[in-house]
């Protein structure tokens, strides 16, 4: 018998307020219902009612509505069957708490909520239908004189248990069709496998030769396992006469710098640097793009939480300390609905971008790591397709228990186990993402959510046995769930062997192809010696954290799966991670030619003021005031600088309270160039990404990168000429500055298809879009340095050379807006390290020897937006005479090039200063109380005052 | 030396920089998962308990709800035997949150105030100016304004007419969100959740026992400080004295 509590807020009710901004109907109602699947005596129903009700503030009713006086229209929103629920698991664990036993394995909470409203039927189903996202919440909408309550959202799965042999003995044609489609089971295709007829010999040859069929499990591994994005097999590919752009350039680069600072490169979850004698600092980059398309809150929510566990499972595991963030969205004004399929509308960009930003903030703050740098980019082509980059900075000491922290092996004897949340249907085959998943009374889903405690309760755990040495290897459950955790770990030892009907799970049902391949989230394997087992399961208990042994690590060069008696995988494990054939692609070059438009004349102040309002110019303030970058008390260089409060393209952070020892980072992220020239977008992006980390104090040599290309269309070949023209812009800009890469991803397949609302078909790529993220060390916080004007009297110097270099410019398209007419221009910025590399050594003297107020390194809407920045969060103006150059006012205030820093001294600094950057530094104005005004050959072109500047810099978002 | 109890576990996450601060100001510190308390029972054997920011329970069913039942089923006799001693409780944010709901405040005993979603309906990671109302508190002795972050979704403070007058009688209101050294008087973003009577934190009738939403131990080095860069920042942190006056208060 189930137990229904509803739960109102006696006192206004302020979340009220961003459920009225989306219904022109009147919100006057709403309730939280935790539904309790759970005989329970009417004591101990008023005990579990006085737990979850707070006495001042809220009131709850027991099996009942608990409705307003007044209302015309109810809406209730809950989860569909199998959906991960935290809500309903803080409840259990209240109810069990309080009751003081734990629940019996058929008893359940479910939760969802109600909204009185106040309208018509049609305002009530609108607003339900945005509210709730289909693919894993359901609704009800009743009007006031018909109450009615959702259905219990029972699993239920045909509890299929059986495993299947594969007969592959078939034609060509038919294996093709297998490796696209996936294998058919009685209710349909389990979804795709994604391997295409090479691969597919490969396998049909490799169990020839065994003299037997596959088993389903196996097969459903090998495609995991093979998958792009596990193997990055397209990265890996021969394309033209690059062996591998992967290995040729990203890896390649950092083989020729030979850097000191790495650690740990490429081989683990994250990549490691030194930080000092005794710690060392990782970091990984993950994009969540195609979940966050199809529910952008989960997919947000489980991206952020899964980077953090590519911390934990670098070497011993690292504690995740910093998080950061990167979203391409559509233009959230765009309300042009696009459909995924017949009656199956595409989410909008403005409700993308919201459950996005909630989703990491959810992740981010819940586990309590600051979430301090990202950046905010939009583009129509990121209307059904979002990139969503998620990053995580982990720490650790360099030796733990007498060993390197960063090695790890599991050897033969050791114990697989399993730690953290219990495994369901969750996120199977979710990439792919059949229709099948789609109806309504679906047994579980593949858009997951993440469960921020659950992982947080197991970080604190595994760090604590870390720290006493209870285990020898980690890593992390994230594509392919335990199939390529534990085989990747196999290797270690060289061999497994799995009883996979261990597997604590969710719910009954799952057949054994889905535990061993399901993403559920919150789970790490690691690798725990014999005579440590007791200790490490006991500390696990005590901290309330789930550990199943579920195998042990052999050396028979195999990974053996049973299912009870029944052996349902046998493979050798140099098939299963080196069996893939390699891929072969030609690439052809495609270079275009745009439009450039004609110069203005005249003032450039409304220009000016139009361009900070633009998307990717103005203020993001509302994201970083919502994610926490205070906790842990680290934070140095904040996301908002100055009184001004206005975003900063870099952030530091102290790991270690009692040390001024900082972490800096940035990202560089230029898709714009990448129409005219992929080369540029990838050099500027490095370029950005390491001088915003020199400008807040960080030093060349003390710096290193993050590569994550998100592609589109990788099967034309002008998509691969523009790859293999990126990654060359990498090696050769990373090599001549010195900063190696040391880690990175990419995802190859952004790409929409779908129809538009008369039902053509559309195709919709992203731009290709490589983001570039730095990490560098600064030895001594104290002299690091924020971008706001600190005083009047302060000359400004332009550092670096201005070149006419509009060309893909945000002020370009913003021209090509105002002329209705494409017209980028083609002059993309060009990077010149050589001339730079000095340079930047210079700035870090000069900010290391305290010369100078403020830095600001000028990237989108060049020198004017960097102007504009200063001085709104300095919260002074400027008198800038730009007669020292001969190119044109408009071309000096918003051509993008590279390689420059905008920056104050003190007057009684000058001569210091200008004897250390000799040329590269021209004295261009000073600091002033009055407006920013801007002179070019005796011609006043921008003339403003501060508080115009800062309405126009902050307008966009205000609001949100 | 004083002995310093810092809870964590079950999603408390500002146990380390809370344990740094007290360390900062000459206590000797304890940071101790809630299970292996309640195995140990080790209460007694210090003079400071500490409830820590965090998300415990991830403030599902409600922002400290969860944790408070837990404690209250588990340990609610030791705490009501700490607290009657001559002895120090602190809970910072959601600590602050589990406190109250757990009724160790304003009185010991009964949940009588609550601490529920912000006006803005929004999580707000933002920096304070505080203005010390009451001399009570022993945390905030000698202290008269300050600023400090908060970070949170749910601390605006509400208590029903009657509680709120006793409070103020008792002198039990010891930090309120200001602006320019005036009373924020309910403006956003100087009250950064619609708080009533701009209450940021009390403490109990005795002074001892003190919760508030913002982060001390957030600001116990200049460097945490927002405008520390360009000579604003050679300030003492703040935060710092609230840890010391607790340590001063056993010597």
């Amino acid at each position: 018998m189930a137990h229904r509590i509803e739960r109102a807020s006696m006192i206004p009710d302020t979340r009220f307020s961003l459920l009225q901004k989306k219904t022109p109907a009147t919100i006057v109602g709403l309730t939280d219902i935790y539904t309790i699947d759970k005989t329970l005596s009417g004591s101990d129903l008023e005990k579990c009612v006085q737990s979850l009700t707070h006495p001042i503030t809220e009131k709850s009713v027991v099996d009942a509505y608990h409705m307003p006086p007044a209302f015309d229209w109810a809406v209730e929103i809950g989860f569909l069957p199998g959906v991960t629920d935290n809500v309903a698991a803080t409840v259990r664990r209240t109810v069990e708490d309080c009751l003081g036993k734990p629940f019996a394995c058929n008893e359940r909470v479910y939760t969802s909520q109600r909204l009185y409203l106040i309208g018509s039927e049609q305002d009530a189903r609108t607003l339900a239908q945005l509210l709730a996202n289909p693919l894993i919440q359901r609704f009800s909408v009743w009007a006031h004189d018909h109450p009615q309550s959702l259905p219990l959202p029972l699993v239920a799965l045909d509890m299929n248990n059986v495993v299947t042999k594969i007969d592959l003995g078939i034609p060509d044609e038919d294996l093709a069709q297998l490796g696209m489609a996936g294998i058919i089971d009685q209710s349909g295709s389990r979804g795709p496998l994604a391997l295409d007829l090479p691969s597919m010999k490969a396998i049909q040859c490799y169990f020839h030769r065994q003299n037997r069929q596959p088993t389903d499990v196996e097969l459903e591994a090998i495609a995991q396992t093979w998958s792009e994005h596990c193997k990055h097999r397209l990265f890996s590919a021969r394309i033209d006469d690059v062996d591998g752009l992967y290995q040729t350039y990203i890896k390649g680069a950092t083989r020729k710098i030979a850097s000191p600072l790495c650690v740990s490169v490429f081989t683990d979850n994250s990549g490691a640097i030194i930080f000092d004698d005794t710690y060392l600092v990782t970091h990984k980059v993950e994009t969540h793009n195609s979940p966050s398309a199809l529910g952008p809150f989960g997919g947000a929510v489980t991206g952020i939480v899964g980077v953090n566990r590519d911390a934990l499972g670098f070497g011993k595991g690292a504690k995740p300390i910093i998080n950061t963030y990167g979203f391409c969205f559509g233009l959230p004004e765009d309300k042009q609905q696009l459909f995924r399929a017949q009656n199956m509308p595409a989410i909008l960009p403005q409700q993308i971008m919201e459950g996005v930003i909630e989703g990491v903030r959810a992740g981010g703050n819940c586990s309590g790591i600051p979430t301090p740098q990202g950046f905010m980019l939009f583009d129509v082509r990121y209307k059904a397709k979002p990139l969503v980059f998620v990053g995580t900075v982990g720490f650790m000491p360099r030796i733990m228990n007498g060993q390197p922290s960063h090695e790890k092996k599991a050897i033969q004897g050791d114990s697989i186990v399993m730690v953290g949340g219990r495994v369901g249907a969750d996120g199977i085959h979710g990439a792919t993402f059949s229709s099948q998943a789609l109806h309504a009374g679906s047994p579980a889903t593949a858009v997951q959510i993440g469960d921020p405690i659950t992982q947080k309760k197991m970080t604190d755990a595994l760090l604590e046995a870390r720290d006493k040495g209870l285990y020898q290897s980690i890593t992390d459950n994230g594509a392919g769930g335990l199939s390529c955790s534990v085989a990747e770990m196999a290797r270690e030892s060289n061999g497994c062997t799995v009883e996979l009907d261990k597997v604590p799970t969710k719910y009954p049902g799952l057949a054994p192809w889905q535990l061993w391949i399901s993403e559920s989230q919150e789970r790490m394997t690691l690798a725990v010696p014999p005579k440590k087992k007791e200790e490490f399961l006991s500390l696990m208990q005590r901290r309330g954290v789930e550990a199943t042994v579920i195998g042990t690590f052999t050396s028979s060069g195999k990974c053996i799966v049973a299912y009870g008696r029944e052996q349902v995988m046998d493979i050798d494990l140099d098939f299963l991670h080196d069996g893939a054939p390699k891929l072969q692609r030609q690439s052809t070059s495609s270079v275009v030619t745009h439009e450039t438009p004609p110069p203005m004349q005249g003032s450039l102040t409304e220009q000016l003021l139009q361009l900070l309002g633009r998307h990717n110019v103005c203020s993001r303030e509302f994201i970083s005031v919502q994610y926490d970058h205070e906790v842990q008390g680290g934070s140095v260089i904040k996301p908002l600088q100055g009184a001004g409060r206005v975003n900063g393209d870099a952030t530091v952070t102290r790991p270690l309270l009692d040390s001024y020892k900082g972490i800096a980072l940035s990202q560089g992220v230029f898709p714009s160039y990448g129409d005219i020239d992929p080369y540029a977008m990838a050099s500027c992006a490095i370029d950005a990404a390491i001088r915003n980390i020199i400008a807040v104090g960080g030093r060349l040599d003390r710096i290193a990168l993050l590569d994550n290309f998100c592609w589109c269309s990788p099967d034309e070949p002008e998509r691969l000429w523009q790859l293999k023209r990126a990654a060359l812009a990498c090696y050769e800009t990373a090599v001549a500055y010195g900063t190696p890469f040391i880690s990175g991803k990419d995802s190859m397949f952004n790409d929409f298809r779908g129809y538009d609302d008369q039902g053509n078909p559309v195709k919709l790529s992203i731009p290709p879009t490589l983001l570039i993220s730095s990490l560098g060390i600064v030895d001594d916080v104290h002299q690091c340095v924020t971008m706001d004007f600190k005083r009047p009297g302060d000359r400004l110097y332009l550092v670096g050379k201005t070149d006419d270099e509009s060309g893909g410019s945000e002020y370009n398209r913003m021209r090509s807006e105002q002329l209705g007419k494409q017209c980028l221009g083609n002059n993309v910025p060009l990077v010149h390290c050589q001339t730079n590399l000095p340079i930047y050594r210079l700035m870090h003297d000069a900010i290391a020897h305290g010369l100078l107020s403020s830095v600001h390194a000028p990237g989108i809407g060049g020198l004017a937006v960097s102007l504009t920045k200063c001085a709104v969060a300095g919260q002074l103006g400027a008198l800038v005479d730009l007669s020292a150059y001969d190119l044109p006012a408009e071309k000096l205030l918003f051509s993008e090039s590279a390689g420059r820093f905008l920056v104050t001294v003190p007057s009684t600094k000058c001569k210091d200063f200008e004897e250390l950057l000799q040329e590269h530094a021209v004295l261009i104005g000073y600091v002033t109380n009055g407006p920013v005004a801007v002179y070019h050959d005796a011609i006043r072109f921008v003339d403003t005052d501060v508080a115009r500047l800062e309405q126009a810099y902050k307008a966009r978002f205000a609001s949100w | 030396m004083v002995n310093v109890l810092i809870l964590a576990g079950y999603g408390i996450n500002c146990e380390q920089e809370t344990a740094y601060a007290f360390a900062k100001a000459g206590a000797h510190t304890t940071v101790m998962h809630l299970n292996d308390v309640l195995e140990t029972r080790c209460f007694p054997e210090y003079q400071v308990l500490v409830f820590p920011g965090g998300f415990s329970y991830g403030d599902d069913t409600g922002s400290g709800k969860a944790l408070a039942n837990r404690l209250r089923n588990t340990c609610w006799q030791e705490l009501c035997d700490f607290v009657s001693k001559d002895k120090l409780v602190i809970g910072i944010c959601n600590g602050f949150q589990v406190m109250t709901c757990l009724g160790l405040l304003p009185s010991l005993g009964t949940c009588s105030v609550a601490l529920t979603h912000n006006t803005s309906a929004r999580y707000e990671c933002r920096w304070v100016e505080l203005a010390v109302t009451s001399d009570k508190c022993v945390f905030t002795r000698g202290v008269n304004g300050l600023e400090l972050p908060v970070a949170h979704g749910e601390g605006r403070f509400y208590a029903q007419e009657s509680v709120l007058k006793q409070l103020k009688q008792n002198g039990q209101i010891v930090l309120r969100y200001a602006h320019g050294g005036m009373p924020a008087q309910g403006v956003f973003p100087f009250n950064p959740n619609g708080s009533l009577d701009d209450i940021a934190g009390i403490c109990d009738s005795s002074g001892r026992i003190f919760g508030l939403m913002p982060h001390p131990e957030r600001y116990v080095a200049m460097t945490q400080y927002p405008l520390w860069c360009g000579g604003d920042g050679k300030r003492e942190p703040y935060g710092l004295q609230l840890f010391r006056n607790a340590v001063e208060y056993f010597s």
